[in-house]
């Protein structure tokens, strides 16, 4: 499971989106079939979606004073628990893809974990550690600091599954940019901090930013883990599919509504991360 | 500044390596002989197993590899050693125009953005490429590549420049273009040149190193070298036969050439070669004849030899037989018959042939 949305920019040559010439493409026929149930099993749902929504009550029901405090607070921590992704996954993926050490292929099974766990396993987890009476949850509380059913168990919760989404996709990127113009750099004066600034990074931009849009992506849809370990809390933890997840039992229209925003903004995301890189990254 | 090195690498470099001030030296040598681990010692992207490496009084590497009790390892990482690597490929970074890719190195030394573009400008006329300063790398041809690369590493202003292989991956109107500027560019500068042509040692070099299986079998002024080469290769460099062994009152005793061994050689003396000591005899290709039997009359060298190859040489046909080569007409070959395995007889005048000591 590679959760790389990265445009293939190394596209085979046969394929010519952009017009040109038609090369073998080496497609048995009866392949398309297999290929259209398949597309159809993502889009009918979608489309059975749309079917429901109650277009009348469409902007009252996603501006009401609760779906908006959810919306924003689903944006405000994914945002948040982006930014911790980036904070710690960069490090992680130049440690993993950059120097071989030691435990270095339990340490990327661990940081993968996440990935394949059931979030309800990540939020109990989490809870256990971060809790009143979990691991670290003791000393933050002498320190009076309370984490558990706050909003930055919220994030926390997000950024624990989302952090391999970035991780796997930069370090990706990093092992095909491989390292030589990181040796030219140091053999042209600059030290390992700079070569990182301006050579390292600007070169697996492309692969940086979809892990950060993925990122984002998987936090915005965080739900397991958010629930057992934040809560739902209007305003405070109930982000949008906890918000969703309750409405539904009440009030069907506004859970089809509020879903409607979520697959708009989803789409948004995967649309900015399949965008062609205007940048090749050398090989 | 003078670079000076003692390097151990287990399996692939044990040479002790000397740049004087100002000077160029090609590195010569086969493939897998050592010499892009060399430059990869020298510039601090690998770390030898044993010995050490100054650059003026600064220090680069020292490691004892256990032989003189314990000393403290030093290692200079390759940002603090003065020393830019000069690839085979450009590497210019593909984020950078070709101007920002020039400036890295002044911006990265403390220039401030408008200075380091003005120095950048500098090196870049230097090369003759001021007109690629707009263009991204992925816009250059590899020769033009090649020449930004080159301004790049000047503008680093290195106390030394090594440079591994930079003209073989270019074509034919690249690599005469990039020599014409390095020819500039290295007079007076200390650099080190891996090569694979003997063109880029004699336009470029002051000094041949040869190395062959990670140690040095011969070193010396171009001229040197190539006039009176020592070893196989260098032998091969210069388009020369060598046969090896012990010098005699007439000439040289042939040893460990296969069916040679054994055989007495006569040849002029080119400086002092005292008999019973190890000497070289070297003929050119254009000096054997090839005889399908042993000729009678003139004193001459007689080689038995089977022959391994035959293939085109500048309008003629060269002859090859094991490690020895003749140059002749391709009306004698067919008059000759001549074919792999057949067994002939290289004939050499003595005039031909020199003596010298190994």
């Amino acid at each position: 499971m590679t959760p790389s949305l990265r445009a293939s920019r190394d596209a085979s040559p046969n394929a010519s989106p952009d017009g040109g010439g038609h090369g073998y493409s080496g497609v048995p026929r009866w392949l398309y079939l297999p290929a259209a149930v398949g597309a159809l099993f993502v889009m009918l749902p979608l489309v059975a979606m749309l079917a429901k929504v109650n277009w009348g009550q469409f902007i009252p029901l996603v501006t009401s004073a609760a779906s908006l405090d959810a919306l924003g607070l689903s944006l405000r921590t994914s945002a948040a628990s982006t930014v911790v992704c980036l904070v710690f996954g960069v490090p992680l993926a130049m440690v993993l893809a950059r120097r071989p050490f030691r435990g270095q292929r339990l340490l990327r099974a661990f940081v993968l974990l996440p990935l394949v766990l059931p979030p309800v396993v990540g939020g109990i987890a989490l809870l256990y550690t971060f809790g009143r009476q979990g691991l670290l949850g003791k000393t933050l509380e002498l320190a009076g600091i309370q984490i558990a059913f706050s909003t930055t168990a919220v994030v926390l919760a997000q950024a624990f599954v989302a952090l391999p989404f970035l991780v796997v996709s930069l370090e990706g990127a990093l092992r095909t940019a491989g390292n030589r113009y990181e040796t030219v750099a140091a053999t042209l004066g600059a030290g390992p901090t700079t070569v990182l600034r301006r050579v390292t990074l600007p070169l697996v931009m492309p692969g940086l930013a979809s892990g950060a849009v993925l990122s984002f992506a998987r936090s915005l849809g965080e739900f397991g883990a958010t629930l057992t370990f934040a809560g739902s809390l209007q305003g405070v933890t109930r982000t949008l599919p906890l918000e969703i997840y309750l409405q539904r039992e009440a009030d069907a229209d506004a859970a089809v509504a509020l879903s409607l925003l979520l697959v708009a903004v989803a789409v948004a995301v995967v649309g900015l991360s399949y965008r062609k890189p205007g940048r090749q990254v050398a090989a | 500044m003078t670079f000076r090195m003692t390097a151990l690498v287990h399996g692939r470099l044990d040479a002790d390596f000397t740049v004087a001030p100002g000077e160029t030296v090609a590195v010569l040598g086969p493939n897998g002989a050592g010499k892009s681990t060399l430059l990869a010692v020298a510039a601090g992207l690998l770390k030898p197993d044993a010995g050490s490496a100054r650059l003026g009084d600064k220090v680069l590497f020292e490691r004892d590899g256990g032989k003189h009790g314990w000393v403290p390892p030093r290692w200079v990482p390759p940002h603090l050693r003065g020393v830019a690597l000069l690839a085979q490929e450009a590497l210019l970074f593909p984020h950078l125009s070709v101007l920002d890719n020039v400036a890295f190195a002044p911006r990265t030394a403390g220039q401030s953005r408008a200075e380091s573009r003005e120095t950048a400008r500098r090196w870049l006329a230097e090369v003759d490429a001021l007109d690629l300063a707009a263009r991204r790398p992925g816009q250059l041809s590899g020769g033009q590549a090649q020449r930004v690369a080159v301004a790049r590493a000047l503008a680093a202003e290195p106390e030394l420049l090594l440079l591994d292989e930079p003209m073989a991956a270019l074509d034919i109107h690249g690599a005469p273009q990039l020599r014409r500027v390095l020819k500039r560019v290295l007079a007076g500068r200390s650099a080190v040149i891996v090569t694979h042509e003997v063109l880029d040692a004699l336009m470029l070099a002051d000094r041949i190193v040869v190395l062959e299986g990670g140690r040095i079998v011969e070193e010396g002024p171009v001229r040197e070298v190539l006039g009176r080469p020592r070893s196989a290769f260098a032998a091969g460099l210069a388009g020369l036969n060598l046969l090896a062994g012990t010098v005699t009152a007439e000439g040289l005793l042939v040893s460990g050439f296969g069916g040679l061994s054994g055989t007495a050689l006569s040849g002029m003396f080119d400086g002092e070669a005292a008999a019973g000591e190890p000497g070289v005899a070297a003929f050119p290709p254009s000096a054997v004849s090839v005889f399908p039997e042993l000729p009678h009359g003139s004193p001459r060298n007689c080689l038995p030899v089977v022959i391994t190859e035959l293939e085109p040489h500048a309008g003629g046909i060269r002859v090859r037989a094991g490690e020895l080569a003749a140059d002749i007409t391709p009306a004698a070959s067919a008059e000759l018959g001549l074919e792999p395995g057949m067994a002939v007889f290289f004939v050499v005048k003595s005039a031909e042939v020199q003596v010298y000591g190994a």
